[in-house]
């Protein structure tokens, strides 16, 4: 008479179903579809999905890319490290490498302009967190990832990395500016 | 000569038949669990300390290789060693069987244990500060690797001589008609694991082989979706495991049978079949996959495995409400549920692990196995929330809730300090509650997880995470100590029970078996209520949908204002 019994009958499987387990089975299979079908419908009528946009790459082709658009677009340095602060044009490509224990360079976007933002990881694996947004996104090394963003609120965030790499991890945060126009 | 492989006893007051081999395996593996979760228990002090930022009892170093250990202990030795033990019980017990080569048994037993001991020496030496992803290519020192190899190895074999039994209880006809449910649902832990180990072995061999220099390099996405295989897969073990353990519970404790055997095997089989849904959530924030793949790959465009688990969110305490109206207890919508037996810990355990894994863990994990909503939380803290609330309240405290009817059936001891007993799990799962919940709380406010420090002294560029996300953190630290004292009481009592408990006076060994009878039943219907047979459960079932579909819109609304991203 019970679960750790076989069942009572042998051809088990004609038993009919309770009602109770089938309306439930019913508005369940129904909800786990709605949940299947909101990740499409947001892919067609949402503003915020994670591009797949990929490549590979190297930490030294990235980085000579990365260097470029330092070169043209450093509008200024902070910290005593000298972290070039780069304002590239509206639209444009920007370049973010991860790597132990910074992110670099320092970023300076428009509000309400796209950008193409390139991310890496030169050496371990790191984690993209962009603060207080909380938008967190995977950085694998090798693998160049290239998000549209589209930032709609002006201020200072932060990118925290948020994947463990090491002793240092929890020393890896860096700013990123967003103003008006 | 008293061949042990043939000596069986009966337990008089469960009826339960041990082959005296197995009861002996179970029981090693039984203490390798609850050693194991005591290592991971002193660990979680240090952890909760060090996280609850005001505290911050440890230094960096120190603090992510016990966290690393904390997770292997838990994670991978705690519940492992207890699913050997629910695999050979509900083969070997359940069955009336004889358990297939217990020397095989004693040998898997032996590799796992050398395992363990390899690959937390490793970690303790320093040098393996990898956490228990291990994603390369941060370093391990080989020893790590090997022994997590070991490990699974033995537990492979373990999972065989399950199989090996249910063919030897075929062959000598120890029980009639089909296995019971809870055989079924070991059995799809078994083939899980089996599937989860061939995963692990396929990126471990090769990670351990890099380690030590033999091979170049390891490709870092390659190995996130193969470890994950092994990784998240691991977790459906456990939730076939508690799941078979739920019902069992409700077996023992109210005699209660399954609604519908059809529907509850068929939502085991679903767990198989859409195995890979929460293996792939893991991927769903990284670079180099299709979204077409992870869309569907986190679904099967269907979700039928989280349908699996509401279809036992709702049968098991359905069939506890059956078997309780059943015995008069009829008065309006919840007199079966009121005048269930709270203070014994073997239900409020099982009864805490359900709502618990339901609520928290499975509204949450479904949550962050939505493509875009998994942006707003993946590596947050939310992440180690989730799963605190599905393997420390889902699985441990099914475990613990079991063992409070195995000390004396298995170990013939009388359980030790039973009022401490009656309010362990309600201390443990309550404070694995709030814990999880505070840590959701603080992950929805962006604090990583795998963090030492989220004042991030001595970075240029500090941010300053707001006052809300410490208040999290310090319940989390005080809920965290409340489920520590809960866990320890858990360790207090079985340790003691077994060996200074009252012996239990039972009959000794035989050679005599008996066979497993099928219940004699009436006709081939269902429970012959006009109505719904289970209304309470029902409402509950409801209410828990209710805040599923509330939940997961507001998340949708919450991404619905952050940045555009495409």
């Amino acid at each position: 008479m019970s679960a750790i019994q076989p069942p009572a009958q042998r051809i088990w499987w004609k038993q009919p179903l309770d009602k109770v387990e089938l309306v439930w089975i019913l508005i369940a299979f129904t909800w786990c579809l709605v949940m299947f079908f909101m990740m499409p419908y947001w892919h067609v009528y949402g503003k915020q999905n994670l591009s797949a946009e990929t490549y590979r790459t190297t930490p030294d082709a990235f980085a000579k890319k990365a260097q470029e658009v330092v070169d043209k677009y450093t509008v200024r340095t902070e910290t005593d490290e000298k972290v070039p602060v780069v304002r590239p044009p509206a639209g444009g490509d920007v370049y973010l490498i991860a790597r132990l224990w910074a992110w670099w360079p320092i970023l300076e976007l428009e509000k309400g302009k796209t950008y193409r933002l390139h991310l890496t990881a030169m050496d371990y694996q790191h984690g993209f967190s962009l603060q207080p947004e909380n938008i967190n996104v995977q950085v694998l090394p090798g693998y160049e990832h290239v998000m549209t963003v589209t930032p709609n609120r002006s201020g200072t965030y932060a990118i925290v990395c948020n994947e463990f790499c090491g002793i240092g991890h929890h020393k890896m945060v860096s700013k990123l500016y967003v103003v008006d126009k | 000569m008293a061949d042990a492989t043939n000596l069986f006893r009966t337990c008089p007051r469960t009826g339960l038949q041990w082959h005296k081999p197995s009861e002996s395996l179970i029981k090693a593996n039984a203490v390798a669990a609850v050693v194991s979760l005591l290592i991971g228990g002193v660990l979680a002090v240090i952890m909760v300390l060090t996280r609850w930022q005001a505290v911050h009892l440890v230094g960096a170093e120190d603090f992510y290789m016990y966290l690393t250990a904390h997770g292997l202990a838990m994670l991978a030795y705690w519940i492992i060693f207890f699913e050997i033990a629910v695999l050979y019980f509900a083969s070997s017990t359940l069955l009336k069987s004889r358990l297939a080569t217990p020397r095989w048994g004693w040998a898997a037993f032996a590799l796992m244990v050398l395992g363990v001991v390899v690959n937390l020496v490793a970690v303790f030496r320093g040098d393996s500060t990898v956490m228990f992803t291990s994603y390369v290519p941060l370093p391990a020192n080989p020893m790590f690797y090997l022994g997590l190899i070991l490990f699974a190895v033995g537990a492979l074999i373990g999972c065989f001589i399950f199989l090996g039994t249910l063919v030897i209880a075929k062959a000598e006809n120890t029980y009639e008609g089909s296995i019971p449910l809870v055989t079924f649902g070991a059995l799809t832990a078994a083939i899980i694991a089996i599937f989860t180990i061939a995963s692990g072995a396929i990126i471990l061999i090769p990670t351990f082989l890099w380690s030590v220099g033999y091979i170049k390099s390891i490709d870092p996405l390659m190995y996130r979706t193969i470890w994950w295989g092994f990784g998240h897969s691991s977790q459906q073990i456990n939730v076939a495991a508690h799941v078979a353990i739920w019902y069992a519970i409700a077996a023992i404790v109210f005699g209660a049978k399954p609604m519908s055997e059809r529907v509850s095997r068929a939502a085991f089989l679903l767990y198989i079949l859409f195995l890979q849904l929460a293996s792939a959530h893991h991927l769903l924030s990284d670079p180099g996959l299709s979204t077409e793949w992870k869309v569907f790959n986190t679904s099967y465009a269907m979700y039928l495995a989280v349908l699996a688990s509401m279809i036992h969110g709702l049968t098991v305490p359905g069939a506890i409400e059956v078997a309780q109206r059943e015995k008069g207890f009829t008065k309006g919508l919840f007199e079966w549920l009121r005048k269930a037996p709270w203070g014994n810990p073997v239900f409020s355990g099982m009864i805490l692990s359900l709502v618990g894994f339901g609520f928290l863990g499975g509204i949450s994990g479904v949550m962050m196995g939505t493509e875009q909503l998994n942006m707003l939380i993946h590596n947050t803290i939310y992440v180690p929330g989730h799963f605190h609330a599905t393997v420390v309240i889902g699985t441990t405290l099914a475990f613990m809730a079991v063992t409070y009817f195995l000390i004396p059936t298995l170990f013939k001891r009388e359980v030790m300090m039973p009022g401490l007993a009656k309010w362990q799990p309600y201390l443990f799962g309550i404070g694995m509650m709030v814990f999880s919940l505070a840590m959701m709380g603080a992950g929805t406010l962006g604090v990583p997880r795998r963090h030492w420090d989220i004042t991030f002294a001595g970075a240029a560029l500090p941010y300053e995470f707001p006052g809300a996300a410490w208040l999290m953190l310090g319940i989390v630290g005080v809920s965290g100590l409340v489920a520590i004292v809960g866990g320890g009481i858990y360790i207090l009592i079985t340790v003691g029970s077994i060996f200074l408990g009252k012996p239990i006076d039972v009959p000794g060994y035989s050679t005599e078996r008996g066979v497993l009878k099928m219940p004699v039943s009436a006709a081939l219907t269902g429970h012959g209520h006009a109505g719904f047979a289970a209304p309470g459960t029902f409402v509950v079932a409801l209410v828990f949908l209710g805040s599923f579909i509330l939940y997961y819109f507001v998340n949708w609304k919450y991404l619905s204002t952050v940045w555009g991203l495409s």
